[in-house]
């Protein structure tokens, strides 16, 4: 021993007491401090990264992003109730926003909030708003398969000819909105059966990216996704869809199901000017054309933004009607795990 | 030696502060045992009694059962190859073996999906879990194997036994419980581990509790499950324990052992330094070479400075934060465990021990819940994500310090106290000193572990709050491979100085290394 134990016995307690005080500057500066405004994001943490930068240099406000899937923070949302720190919810998919509707935690949209956006992607209490929108399809690999080889309808895949060559994400949220579709349009019965035929035939993966790229490699012939990741992939560099193509099913299938993402506020929010200021933003033509310009590939709900033209238009996809508003998220997750996807 | 005092009162605040240490850790199994009873019987039943948890079940018994032969046969064959035989470089080999440990295993994962897509499912998770944790047999093997008294084997091969046959009749029987000990905590690792298994498309209890929770928040479902995953967990926990108690295999008498005579390989030597160069290729080569790539042409490849600094600074915190009150939650409850056994202090080290059995997801999920429901002050606060790793890694804590504790003699105390210095005084003039090294290494040892911890990080993490670890998985599991390189990298270099130790330390270990 070249130390002698009182030394060491110092420069222990000399490290905690830095350590200590180094994690309350640091709590001090900012690393944990506290925002003018708190988003519970289940959109693509990405695009928030991008859009979030852009609202807080125009507002001069501070914004804290905490990221999640939809299910599990309206869920979340819902557990906290009264106490929730969160004053903006944003989502991938509708049927999360009605979890906190049904719950009653949406403060009502001003009307200016929701003007540049289509009325029927706004419920009619305006307790929330649609701000971007997503089409399904089906994924194919252009080697094994050509469009002719493509069921006329999602619900397909369920048959037995699929087995092992349709890849999903059963615990994404945007396969959930498909199923809340599926649910709406077909009823409990058939939905639970076509989600036991999936489980049968699918090659289960943990996201939509995945789908895409088991497609792309010929894993699978064909994949169940939104078209935007398959146009992101297209634009950066084509890695994961140089040997695929998207399907469109249209026709009013419940696979031509335009999904709808949402944005509200918190009833109890404690910075309600703050948040309308964000929706406003949000759903004006400067945020929207600028989501429309970003990576995102998302459809843009306000009609004054332009997407890229190489994305099928909007009003070509033939979506099958569906009250964005009503769709049933607990009642798709009990069905899931009934079936054994969850 | 002597190190218990029996006429000793217990002093009150010293028992109440040790009970409020293993109250905390009990909270997660508290949370998990009684959401399941107000689940109810029937329910219970209907969660637990169909094909999905079946399925899970027969996965992650499966696996755990195909890794723990696999880590223990590997293990054993290359501690005796680098101890046992005259192979050329053995402590070049020695290193290389140990080496993998500094790659967490969801890194792990990560550089073999990203290098090759077909890598995935039961083969793909076998095979990187194993290339991942066989050190964990390894190093308690070549412990053991340092340890063991060559006059025994003298004594076989001088009444006619041959090599072989004396391997396996003396050699082995005495490196069962290094083997064995090492393969349970292999299994423990595997049931907890999320991140490499999520990525290779495996799905065990572990990555199905975290589905459900991103699909329900707080539903009866994953609470169920995660009890099947705890009750898997204690079973290991208790085979472990059992283990430890009849370990009694090394020598006896004092004195240095002389270092066994090396089997010469002879001819043998070149496909054996074959076999040890594959298996280096495969599990350090593999994540360096795939790490090393992705930092270099990948096309999604930044280097962020400031987000990266961001990440590295809040776990440098959380870290140094977590170490300390970790440690210093332990040392009440050893304090008590040495120095003033009985009922209440047992009831009250066991009680942290438990957490050895809780995987991240399960402590995640009940101190969510837990923190909404009964202190909704520290929900969402990084107070309550440090008292999460405190749970996780007390045991490491606790059994650094004890082992320092035991070897202060107790009878210094009793000389200071004759000389008129009061109890506190003396316990911070006299025993805290000698205890110091040990509450360092303790410090230390958790310290490494918070920063690479990923699982209750993803649930509990307050807002705006993003650590090595979740910046990591929130690139890889998006399949920008090349942002996440750098995050991979820092969480190989936090991993490296544990490793380090590890390797250092002579004893088995039975700590719990992150998963």
């Amino acid at each position: 021993m070249t130390t002698s134990p009182r030394r060491a016995a110092a420069r222990v307690s000399v490290t905690l007491a830095a350590a200590l005080l180094s994690a309350s500057a640091l709590s001090g500066c900012g690393v944990f401090g506290s925002p003018d405004l708190v988003i519970y994001n289940a959109q693509h943490e990405q695009l928030l990264d991008e859009l979030v930068p852009l609202f807080e240099e125009e507002s001069g406000l501070e914004v804290e992003l905490r990221s999640g899937k939809d299910l599990e923070m309206a869920n979340q949302i819902v557990e906290e109730g009264q106490d929730s720190p969160a004053d903006v919810f944003l989502t991938e998919n509708s049927p999360a926003m009605s979890i906190v509707d049904n719950a009653g935690l949406f403060a009502e949209l001003p009307e200016t909030a929701t003007a540049t956006i289509p009325e029927q992607y706004v419920p009619s209490d305006r307790s929330w708003t649609g701000f971007l929108a997503r089409s399904t399809v089906a994924m194919y690999n252009t080697d094994s398969m050509t469009e002719a080889d493509m069921p006329a309808s999602i619900l397909d895949f369920a048959d037995p000819e699929w087995k092992g060559r349709v890849s999903f994400s059963p615990t994404g949220a945007d396969f959930q909105a498909i199923v809340s579709a599926v649910l709406a349009l077909e009823g409990e019965d058939a939905t639970l059966a076509w989600l036991e035929g999936l489980k049968d035939n699918g090659v289960i993966v943990q996201n939509n990216l995945v789908v895409m790229q088991s497609v792309n490699s010929g894993e699978v012939d064909a994949g169940i996704a939104y078209s935007y990741y398959w146009y992101r992939d297209r634009a950066e560099n084509g890695n994961d869809s140089d040997s695929s193509d998207l399907y469109f099913f249209g026709n009013q299938d419940p696979g031509a199901f335009l999904s709808v993402s949402g944005a509200g506020i918190l009833a109890s929010s404690e910075h309600a000017a703050a948040a309308e200021e964000f929706i406003t933003w949000l759903t004006g033509t400067e945020a929207q054309q600028a989501m429309a310009e970003s990576y995102a590939l998302e459809y843009p709900l306000n009609p004054d933004a332009n997407l890229n033209p190489e994305v099928k238009p909007f009003d070509e996809l033939e979506p099958p009607q569906v009250d964005v508003a009503s769709l049933n998220g607990p009642q798709v997750t009990d069905l899931m795990t009934a079936a054994g996807l969850l | 030696m002597a190190t218990t005092t029996t006429g000793r009162r217990t002093p009150l605040p010293l028992l109440a502060a040790g009970a409020l240490v293993a109250l905390l850790a009990l909270v997660p199994l508290g949370y998990v045992a009684s959401y399941v009873v107000a689940i109810g019987p029937v329910d219970l039943w209907h969660l637990l009694a169909r094909p999905r948890i079946a399925e899970l079940l027969r996965n992650t018994v499966s696996l755990a059962a195909a890794c723990m032969s696999a880590t223990a046969v590997l293990g054993v064959a290359l501690a005796v190859l680098v101890e046992r035989t005259d192979l050329p470089g053995r402590r070049l080999w020695h290193g290389l073996m140990v080496a993998p440990l500094a790659v967490p295993a969801f890194v792990n994962g990560y550089a073999w999906v990203s290098l090759d897509r077909s890598v995935h499912g039961f083969a793909g998770a076998f095979g990187v879990v194993t290339l991942s944790y066989y050190p964990l047999v390894y190093l308690p093997v070549v412990a053991m194997l340092r340890r063991l008294d060559p006059a025994l084997e003298e004594s076989a091969w001088s009444l006619g036994h041959s090599r072989a046959r004396t391997f396996r009749t003396v050699v082995l029987p005495q490196l069962r419980p290094a083997v064995l000990g090492g393969a349970l905590l292999v299994g423990l690792h595997l049931l907890a581990e999320f991140g490499a298994l999520s990525l290779l498309r495996f799905p065990t209890f572990t990555t199905a509790i975290y589905d459900q929770y991103g699909s329900t928040f707080n539903g009866a479902a994953a609470t169920a499950m995660a009890g099947v995953l705890v009750l898997l967990c204690l079973v290991l926990l208790l085979a472990e324990l059992r283990l430890r108690g009849d370990r009694r295999y090394a020598r006896l008498g004092r004195g240095a052992a002389r270092g066994a005579v090396p089997l010469p390989l002879g001819t043998w030597r070149w496909p054996l330094l074959g076999v040890a160069g594959a298996v280096v290729a495969l599990a350090v080569g593999v994540p360096a070479f795939s790490l090393g790539r992705w930092l270099v042409v990948g096309t999604s490849t930044e280097f962020p400075l400031d987000e990266l600094g961001a990440a590295l600074a809040a776990t440098v915190v959380l870290a140094l934060a977590g170490a300390v009150v970790t440690t210093l939650a332990a040392v009440p409850v050893v304090w008590l465990a040495v120095r003033h056994r009985g009922l209440a202090s047992t009831v009250i080290e066991r009680s942290t021990y438990v957490a050895n059995a809780l995987p991240g997801i399960v402590v995640g999920l009940a101190l969510v819940v837990a923190s909404l429901r009964l202190v909704p002050l520290v929900y969402q606060t990084a107070g309550l994500l440090v008292a999460a790793y405190a749970i996780l890694f007390l045991p490491r804590a606790v059994v650094t310090v004890r082992a320092g504790l035991e070897q202060a003699p107790v009878v210094l105390d009793d000389v200071a106290q004759s000389l008129g210095l009061g109890p506190l005084a003396t316990a911070r003039r006299v025993t805290l000193p000698l205890i110091a090294p040990s509450l360092g290494a303790g410090a230390a040892l958790v310290f490494l572990a918070i920063s690479t911890e990923l699982t209750a990080t993803l649930m509990l993490s307050p807002i705006g709050t993003r650590t090595l670890a979740t910046e990591f998985w929130s690139a890889s599991s998006e399949l920008r491979y090349g942002a996440a390189a750098p995050y991979a990298l820092l969480l190989v270099l936090v991993s490296i100085p544990a490793t380090v130790l590890l390797m250092r330390m002579d004893t088995p270990s039975t700590e719990r290394l992150p998963a």
